[in-house]
């Protein structure tokens, strides 16, 4: 456990110190920001639901802009060596990185608790869909995370590593908005799979099992699929 | 201390190690030599556990390198090739990084940091981003990183690639201060440098092992004899020739390319050893020959390395 803190330590301490961790957060908060408050005086609602309608297809592009570098670039300077040779393991490193990688998502929707402070000012702001919201929101920068975590370690190129978690990501937040195009009887499972599906679910306020268990399952696929991939390059 | 019994490892269907077979001693500093692509690189990275061996097992120690990594990696201290290190972090961050991951407590730290900066020279450049820093000193670091834990092996991959001169010799004598008490194995293909640094060498060639032994046994097993080297105004090959091979002991005489017509180079070369000089001077004086040149060279590392290592 002390070797995944170190890494943890190590890995946030690096998204703070380059300028692309800032960059990024910009973008994030500009593009929310934008779309957020565009409608907002139109609908005259105080809620924060554009936010979250849009918040899946946002964190399907910026987190894996987030996560691209986190194996791509110790494999392409060869600091991978360095880090299996020391005295952790595959789960230390892994972990270590993925708790990394959500923490900054994390992080980076710390700025954006300012609209439901706002909106408290301006109208009768439902708690429950707020505090759901921001639970959905970080299982969900979390499940993207760990795919992209996933995608990093596939290859050392980190734009392709960008490529393919923006591929995943983006098929699992469109998925449930295309079941026009499947047959009636796997529609459901379609359905399903769908991870804008469960998070507007999260973000209405309602925590059901089903929900939190579907991000746990994508958070172990992620980093299942790393440590096999991991484990395949010995 | 390090037990290598019949390594193999495959990439597909190309056999990079060759069932390698090896016991490395404690407090040994040994240089692993050949070409580039023998196997060097990848033996290290087994015996690190960074590979792992398509067939073969190897011991360090008492633990097996396959069923307990962790503890094979504490007592290896490991620097891959150039030094890859986290190039945007503080010299300092990051050694406190590796310092914590080997469990340094806060004091203990900063006291083993100040050790390791005073045997590589750190000092002045703690507070700069590692890809700032030269290559010499970026491999200062790496040596440092790969000391931390006081391991008590140490392996280096080409140590001294890519440096100048000066930073050579700079790492040569941090080597040398650290080979006092630990066993290190460091791979090379500059061979000047495994005779300067290594007890013991062990010449790698297509994933075999080809000679193994210290630089003298190697020497005296591939004996190919001196060659006296030699540069005469007014000889005339064919007697030159002659009158030295009337010499016993002289197994050839050769030709080699000169710069005017007046002056003949020649390469002797001896049986078994010999030391041949005195005799072939005395010939020499005989004759209305003036030396230009005169110099007797035994036969180098260099020479052994292409006969062991070169197709056919």
């Amino acid at each position: 456990m002390q070797q995944v803190k170190n890494i943890f330590k190590k890995e946030l301490k690096d998204y703070f110190t380059s300028p692309i961790a800032y960059i990024v957060i910009t973008i994030f908060l500009l593009v929310t920001g934008w779309f957020f408050f565009m409608t907002f005086f139109l609908n005259n609602q105080a809620n924060l639901r554009n936010y979250y309608g849009l918040l899946p297809f946002t964190f399907a592009f910026v987190i894996p802009a987030i996560t691209m570098r986190l194996f791509s670039e110790e494999m392409s300077i060869g600091s991978y060596e360095i880090l299996l040779t020391m005295p952790v393991t595959f789960s230390d490193i892994i972990l270590g990185k993925f708790l990394a990688g959500t923490a900054f998502v994390a992080a980076m929707l710390l700025p954006t608790l300012s609209y439901p402070i706002t909106i408290s000012f301006v109208g009768q702001l439902d708690l429950g869909p707020v505090i759901g919201g921001y639970t959905g929101a970080v299982l969900l920068g979390a499940s993207y995370t760990a795919i992209g975590l996933f995608a990093s370690s596939l290859t050392r190129n980190q734009i392709v590593a960008f490529i393919i978690g923006l591929l995943i990501c983006f098929f699992l937040t469109l998925i449930d908005k295309m079941l026009l195009f499947f047959p009636g009887s796997i529609v459901k499972v379609i359905g399903y799979i769908g991870a804008d599906y469960h998070f507007q679910n999260i973000s209405k306020g309602i925590v059901d099992t089903r929900d939190i268990l579907y991000f746990a399952s994508l958070i172990f696929l992620g980093l299942y699929g790393t440590a096999l991939v991991m484990a395949e390059k010995k | 201390m390090i037990h290598i019994e019949g390594l193999t490892k495959y990439y597909n269907d190309f056999c990079a190690v060759d069932h390698i077979s090896l016991d490395i001693r404690k407090g040994e500093i040994i240089g692993l030599l050949g070409p580039n692509g023998a196997g060097k690189t990848t033996t290290l990275r087994m015996l690190t556990g960074y590979f792992h061996p398509s067939s073969g097992s190897i011991r360090v120690k008492d633990f097996s390198v396959a069923e307990n990594p962790l503890e094979v990696k504490k007592c290896i201290g490991y620097l891959p090739e150039s030094a890859p290190l986290y190039h945007n972090m503080i010299v300092y961050d990051y050694l406190a990084y590796v310092a914590d991951v080997w469990g340094f407590a806060e004091e203990g730290r900063i006291s083993r940091i100040r050790k390791l900066s005073d045997l590589c020279g750190l000092q002045d450049i703690m507070h700069k981003t590692i890809g700032e820093l030269s290559k010499g000193l970026k491999q200062r670091v790496g040596i440092a990183h790969a000391m931390m834990s006081d391991p008590e092996i140490l392996i280096l991959d080409e140590p001294t690639s890519g440096l100048d001169p000066n930073q050579i010799v700079e790492i040569r004598k941090i080597i040398k201060e650290i080979g006092k008490e630990k066993t290190i194995i460091l791979s090379t293909h500059i061979l000047s440098e495994a005779e300067a640094t290594c007890d013991r060498i062990i010449i790698i060639n297509k994933g075999k092992i080809v000679a193994d032994g210290s630089t003298e046994t190697i020497k005296r097993s591939q004996d190919t004899g001196n060659t006296i080297n030699l540069s005469l105004k007014h000889g005339v090959f064919d007697t030159v020739d002659e009158k030295i091979k009337n010499i016993q002991g002289i197994k050839d005489v050769k030709r080699k390319p000169s710069d005017s017509e007046d002056i003949l180079n020649i390469a002797v070369s001896c049986s078994n050893n010999m030391d041949l000089r005195e005799d072939v001077y005395n010939v020499i004086k005989n004759n209305p020959w003036i030396i230009l040149e005169f110099y007797q060279e035994s036969t180098s590392l260099e020479n052994i390395f292409r006969n062991l290592t070169m197709e056919n």
